[in-house]
């Protein structure tokens, strides 16, 4: 038996709405199967399940919103075999909304206020001490008047923590149904910008940024592409930003530091890259989905997946785990004109790549002056994580890989 | 070296009986008007005796006139003299209120610092003997809002004792509320008891759980809840402010920073009373040493009843602090 849970599509959700149920009650699933549309303050998500089993009851109805870990639904295993190797299967997109499937029910964690999604009742003093301990509201289970976090709260869940275990979180009965309307573009948009201020507020809070830029002359790439391109249709035309994707994909494989996270006070390299891409919204806001594996796709894949990518996060249908497993983060800002980015990390992550403009520019190069298209790269990493020194040997690998096209 | 200090069974009234006597003798400067404080020996008979020990015209009877003899006190300091002037109770001292807030209150400001009014007014205030509504009152929360006025509360011996010397050394008005239940309240007191600051709060009852700030009368009300609430493991922390106007902020919100949580008791009606400034207090200065919202127990918003189960019923009493205590300390 396994439960399903509102995912955490993010550091700064607390809270999502069940939007629609994609699969009935007693319909087998199985692990990546998509069983609900959630929206957050991001836009609309298809969520996937992480074990096989058959759907149980609804326990939240469409159209409620419950904070980040509550259990939408039980999955029951077809056997007892296969439920033993699903509950070590990996862990849902939230690790922190994950216990083990045998967790004791307890009371529910603290309820939005009414009329204020994503804040809770907590006093003034429970939440400085949450902040001191690094504790996250969402997943507290308030004891304080009308279910208000105290202090006594947070300190149970720092030591639950300290303990080992991970905090638990769930539900003994469904959080009240909250008022079910539409929201309008307005709103939404303004909750995509409380979102976007929550993260980038506690990534120049928390994060130690240091930045490194390098000129590099795109000459042999762009040439390399010209020629590739001549034989192509235009579909299957590849763009520059291709090359520059799997570049920062194959120097992330020299210098893996710079491809993970930074939780509990240590750096979590990570081998699969991810990388997060920054799209731009037509409403406004941006949302980052990940390119799974860039450093195993051909440039062709890359280019499919990129586009399939763009599409479905502007229509707002994007998977749960491709907002949430980015290891990296690249943002181009080109197209628009700019020159360079310095860029703001997307926590846990601890590194960001920038890309400017490609310009026609002044290069010397053994005593001579030439004209070469050229773009600014820049690096935005996590102190914390690692030195300059890793960040130079990260751009000059960048640099290396985009003056081997054909091999990239 | 305090265990071994010799101590002798005294009351209230005893003891501020004791202070003036001790003002009288230590200053000449020094006498004691207002209405049956001679012959009569004092409505709450503080200063019986006293005529008899330094004559009429240190001991002064006067007219039923607050209004005039406040200011005849307020003429005698400016002209040298080191007056303590009676008013029988607060409701009485509204009579007064020009001579208190319009002159005593502002004479050094209206004369560009060039005139002090060391001026002394001690009254009776608070309910609990059935005295009804004209005679039992707690006004000292409005007169805490005045500037230019000090405004004291002695809950024990000591205070009763000690703050009047003190007051006396101050150079402006200084309001010293007695409240009338205390007057008979027997207990130990030291031999040597002399001045006392009349500056700060006291911590009368450590506690790490919740912070219970309060003063005069209701401060041994606070003390009974403790008592009882120890026994349930519920350790309170009581401070008696003594001190009205200035208030002593550092005392009770170092309390809050220790316990997180707050209860004030006020024997003042709860709308503007001296419970909601010490609140707002809170909320500008504790805000986020806050675990639960700051709550307060103050008397029931009517005139206070003449009879004795509605007058009890008015007030804040043991069981209705231990019982707010109780609720507040029920969510962990």
């Amino acid at each position: 038996m396994g439960e399903f849970r509102m995912p955490s599509l993010g550091a700064d959700m607390e809270t999502g709405k069940l939007v629609e149920w994609l699969v009935t009650p007693g319909q087998p699933v199985q692990r990546g199967d998509i069983v609900a549309l959630v929206e957050t303050q991001k836009g609309l998500f298809e969520i996937e399940v992480f074990e096989d089993g058959i759907m149980g009851e609804p326990l939240v109805q469409a159209g409620q919103t419950v904070p980040v870990g509550t259990v939408l639904a039980m999955i029951s295993s077809g056997t007892e075999a296969a439920a033993r190797t699903e509950v070590q299967a990996e862990p849902p997109a939230a690790p922190a909304a994950a216990p083990p499937a045998e967790s004791p029910v307890v009371p529910p964690v603290a309820a939005p206020l009414a009329g204020s999604p994503g804040r809770f009742a907590c006093s003034p003093s429970a939440r400085r001490l949450a902040l001191e301990l690094d504790v996250d509201l969402a997943t507290v289970r308030g004891t304080g008047p009308g279910g208000a976090i105290q202090r006594s709260d947070i300190e149970e869940v720092a030591t639950a923590r300290k303990a080992g275990a991970a905090p638990v979180v769930a539900l003994e009965k469904p959080v009240a149904a909250a008022p079910i309307q539409p929201m309008d573009a307005e709103t939404s948009a303004a909750r995509m910008r409380q979102a976007i201020a929550a993260a980038v507020s506690r990534s120049n809070r928390e994060i130690p940024h240091y930045y490194l830029e390098t000129e590099i002359d795109l000459s042999r790439p762009l040439q390399w592409l010209a020629a590739e391109n001549q034989k192509r249709s235009i579909q299957e035309r590849v763009l520059p930003v291709a090359l520059m994707l799997k570049a920062v994909a194959k120097a992330l494989r020299d210098v893996p530091e710079l491809n993970g996270y930074w939780l509990e006070d240590r750096l979590q390299v990570k081998t699969e890259i991810h990388i997060g891409f920054a799209v731009a919204l037509r409403q406004g806001g941006l949302i980052s989905p990940a390119l799974h594996q860039v450093d195993r796709l051909s440039i062709d894949e890359l280019m499919r997946a990129m586009a399939d990518l763009i599409e479905r996060t502007r229509a707002g249908r994007l998977r749960g785990s491709e907002v949430t497993d980015a290891t990296v983060s690249v943002t181009n800002l080109g197209d628009r004109g700019v020159k360079t980015v310095h860029g703001v990390i997307y926590p846990p992550q601890v590194a960001l790549v920038g890309f400017g403009r490609i310009a026609e520019r002044p290069w010397a190069e053994g005593g001579m002056l030439g004209v070469r298209p050229c773009v600014t790269a820049t690096l935005a990493a996590d102190h914390r994580a690692t030195d300059g020194h890793q960040g130079a040997l990260f751009l000059e690998a960048l640099n290396r890989h985009l003056q081997l096209p054909e091999e990239l | 070296m305090s265990e071994s200090k010799a101590m002798k069974a005294t009351t209230y009234r005893e003891a501020v009986k004791e202070a003036i006597r001790e003002a009288m003798h230590r200053d000449q400067r020094v006498f004691l008007m207002g209405e049956d404080v001679g012959h009569y020996g004092g409505c709450y008979a503080v200063s019986k005796g006293l005529l008899a020990e330094f004559g009429p015209e240190r001991i002064r009877d006067t007219p039923l006139s607050e209004s005039g003899y406040v200011g005849a006190g307020i003429g005698a300091a400016l002209g040298g003299m080191r007056p303590i002037v009676e008013v029988m109770t607060v409701n009485f001292s509204l009579l007064a209120l020009d001579q208190i807030v319009n002159t005593a209150a502002t004479l050094l400001h209206m004369s560009g610092g060039q005139f002090n009014v060391p001026l002394v007014i001690r009254m009776a205030t608070g309910a609990g003997k059935q005295l009804a509504a004209q005679h039992a009152h707690s006004f000292e929360g409005w007169y805490a809002h005045i500037p230019g006025l000090r405004v004291l509360s002695p809950a024990t011996l000591e205070d009763a004792r000690g703050m009047l010397w003190t007051a006396l050394e101050d150079p402006d008005p200084v309001l010293i509320f007695e409240n009338n239940t205390l007057y008979n309240m027997e207990g130990m007191l030291a031999v040597d008891a002399g001045p006392v600051d009349i500056d700060t709060a006291r911590v009368r009852r450590p506690g790490r759980d919740i912070t219970l700030i309060t003063y005069s009368a209701s401060l041994f009300k606070c003390l009974d809840a403790a008592e009882v609430l120890a026994g349930e493991g519920i350790e309170a922390e009581v401070i008696d402010l003594r001190s009205l106007r200035p208030l002593d902020d550092a005392t009770y919100l170092a309390s809050i920073a220790r316990t997180h949580r707050v209860l004030i008791v006020d024997e003042g009606w709860r709308s503007g009373s001296l419970a909601a400034e010490i609140s707002a207090r809170i909320m500008e200065r504790a805000f986020y040493d806050l675990d639960l919202p700051v709550e307060r127990l103050c008397s029931a918003e009517v005139p206070i009843p003449y009879a004795r189960h509605m007058e009890e019923a008015a007030l804040p009493r043991v069981d209705s602090i231990v019982a707010t205590i109780r609720r507040m300390m029920s969510h962990g």
